[in-house]
């Protein structure tokens, strides 16, 4: 495969002493309608960073500021010393795939992806060259001279990147734009992703509202909550050590325990383990797959395990793993996951180490 | 899904409406322009070409042919030249106005066409509006005659007329360019000048065809302007059609000259639309 982009463009010696794009206290509102609110985020050259968010979360909003297609109503953002949210879009160093591949109907494929290039007024041949490049980039050499009506949607969207990616941006934005394919083509197209966008060391920000995509792709994971950042962090620990219970239901599954801290110990249920947290009331993440039914031929995981029964009262097929429901003496309901392939019944020896348990601030009811 | 009966029953009323008002005309026409008219004014049925011959050989019928078209052109030109900012104006930059400004533009065409026709007339007049106007702020010391009973009347009073015309199928092309191949443009590093030249006009071609075609047709047709502003060097073909039905009574030879603009309108329409197909992406 070809690499679009000179080496020394891709990793510049600065890479992490100085962030690519900043995002420094960014609001809008939509009349009196706020969208975003006080949002301050840095990308790190190279990196992958994923805006997730559900629909209405103004993750699209957020990324229509930074190409320049929507103004912020207040904050700023700069690309290195430069401030990028004064200028207009066709001066800004970033393009971007738009969601529904936005190719112009009316040129080839071969005019799509040169498009940027021609307006830059490059020589002819150095076009022909790039554009023949990018094309070998994305594998569509064979389809230059169709009309995008006439390609798929999985070979339009190479080519919409092909066609952001031949100006060699220094920020790439993508706007959901896997949402239109088929399962199987975008779990492939993800991997291509990826790949791609670590040979061409270019930063992409990725919008999405695919949690498990999200996971998949990114250095890093911003996650937004009704206009507001609730977290960011790399996929590993946005998982595993969720901030607040949002972040934790919204990423993965997880079984949320209301508790109260008394004297470095909690108090959750009639179960009680040792915390080193300030004595007050206190949420706790517990994802399903920490619980485990105890084998009592195997024996228990480890010596520092809480310990408790409950019955089954549902279990649900989820291709490698099942998940159970199971409801304990004092009212407690848990999800469990588990790989054994058993039919559950009754009652059932459980545990959990209180280190998998994590404590997360609650996530305030916002209008 | 419907049944026999009533496919035939709701396809009655078109085919009778298609069979009485534009085949049996339009083969009345034709044979028509196929007969002749004898001394004492009756007219004979019996075949010729002799009103194709006269049709081709008399000068003064090509020569308002001609004059016609050229007046057609330049309305079709103006039109255009009026209508595609206005529309381009409306649909991209007019914002909460724009349901506005297209009314404006639309109520016209509820005001009788022979009323603004008249219009024009007090306007352009020698002692109208304009020539009164201009004497007044002494640009002018006489009254410009050459304003009204003249094809500049003709065409300056068909272009007012036909603009709406020509703004429509312009406005509506516009209006169907998806707004994120104007965003992706810019995106790709595009100014807006280059964004109009190079994704907006080559998408609103279909509508500028479309545009152009109603503005050439209904002007190269018209036969109220002329009657009413064009005077005798403002004349239009149409106005000779009905001369001839009319005082003049040769309905063949005016049956004849219909029949060559309806042919060349035809023509005119078929290539309009097949450029119109090759422009369109969807």
């Amino acid at each position: 495969m070809a690499t679009i982009i000179e080496p020394t463009l891709a990793r510049s010696p600065s890479s992490g002493a100085q962030p690519l794009l900043s995002i420094r206290n960014v609001a809008k509102s939509f009349g009196k309608n706020p969208v975003l609110r006080d949002i301050s985020l840095q990308i790190a050259e190279g990196e992958f960073l994923t805006i997730l968010g559900e629909s209405g979360s103004g993750k699209t909003t957020l990324l229509r500021i930074i190409a320049g297609f929507e103004s912020a109503t207040s904050g700023e953002i700069w690309m290195e010393d430069e401030r990028l949210d004064i200028l207009p879009p066709y001066r800004r160093r970033v393009n971007t795939v738009f969601q529904h591949y936005a190719l112009f109907p009316h040129l080839t494929v071969e005019e799509n992806v040169g498009y940027g290039l021609r307006v830059a007024k490059l020589p002819r041949e150095e076009v022909t060259s790039r554009v023949e490049q990018a094309l070998a980039m994305v594998k569509m050499t064979t389809y230059a001279k169709s009309k995008p009506a006439k390609i798929s949607g999985g070979q339009q969207q190479r080519i919409a990147l092909a066609r952001a990616l031949v100006n060699r941006p220094r920020l790439l934005l993508l706007d959901e734009p896997l949402s239109a394919l088929d399962a199987n083509l975008r779990r492939q197209m993800q991997v291509e992703l990826k790949s791609l966008q670590r040979e061409v060391g270019i930063s992409f920000v990725f919008v999405t509202h695919d949690q498990e995509e999200a996971m998949v792709m990114s250095d890093r994971i911003a996650l937004l909550r009704r206009g507001e950042l609730e977290q960011i962090a790399s996929p590993r620990e946005i998982y595993g050590k969720p901030a607040t219970a949002y972040t934790a239901q919204f990423i993965g599954h997880t079984n949320l325990l209301q508790g109260e801290v008394k004297g470095g110990v909690v108090r959750c249920h009639s179960l009680d383990w040792p915390v080193g947290l300030p004595d007050g009331p206190v949420l706790f993440s517990l994802r399903p797959e920490n619980l485990r039914v105890v084998n009592l031929a195997v024996g228990s995981a480890g010596v520092n395990v809480i310990r408790f029964r409950g019955r089954v009262c549902h279990q649900a097929f989820h291709g490698s793993t099942d998940l159970l429901q199971v409801e304990c003496e004092d009212g407690l309901k848990l999800s469990i996951r588990t790989a054994t392939r058993e039919n559950w019944h009754g009652e059932l020896e459980l545990e959990f180490s209180p280190e998998d348990a994590v404590a997360v601030r609650k996530s305030e009811e916002r209008v | 899904m419907f049944s026999r009966a009533y496919r035939a029953a709701i396809s009655v009323p078109p085919l009778v409406w298609v069979a009485v008002f534009l085949l049996v005309p339009y083969a009345l026409l034709f044979c028509y322009s196929f007969w002749s008219v004898s001394p004492n004014q009756t007219i004979v049925h019996s075949w010729t070409l002799d009103n194709y011959r006269d049709l081709f050989q008399v000068n003064v019928y090509l020569q308002t042919l001609f004059r016609s078209m050229w007046i057609a052109a330049r309305v079709m030109v103006f039109s255009l030249l009026l209508g595609y900012p206005l529309a381009y104006y409306l649909s991209f930059h007019a914002g909460a106005r724009k349901e506005l400004f297209y009314q404006l533009v639309i109520i016209p065409l509820w005001v009788s066409y022979l009323v603004r026709a008249y219009a024009w007339k007090t306007i352009l007049g020698s002692d109208g509006v304009l020539n009164t106007l201009l004497q007044y702020v002494q640009l002018t010391q006489h009254p410009l005659d050459f304003l009204l009973y003249s094809p500049f009347a003709v065409v300056l009073t068909l272009t007012h007329i036909y603009t709406p015309f020509a703004f429509l199928p312009i406005y509506a092309s516009l209006e169907h360019i998806p707004r994120n191949l104007v965003e992706a443009s810019h995106d790709l590093g595009a100014s807006p000048f280059q964004t109009f030249w190079r994704v907006i006009f080559p998408l609103s071609i279909p509508g500028v065809l479309a545009g152009a075609t109603f503005a050439f047709v209904l002007s190269l047709g018209d036969f109220l302007a002329p009657l009413l502003l064009g005077g005798p060097s403002g004349i239009m073909i149409s106005n000779i059609v009905v001369s001839l039905f009319g005082a003049a009574y040769n309905w063949p030879l005016g049956a004849a000259i219909s029949l060559c603009m309806l042919l060349l309108v035809l023509a005119l329409i078929y290539l309009s639309e097949s450029l119109e197909k090759k422009w369109s992406f969807r």
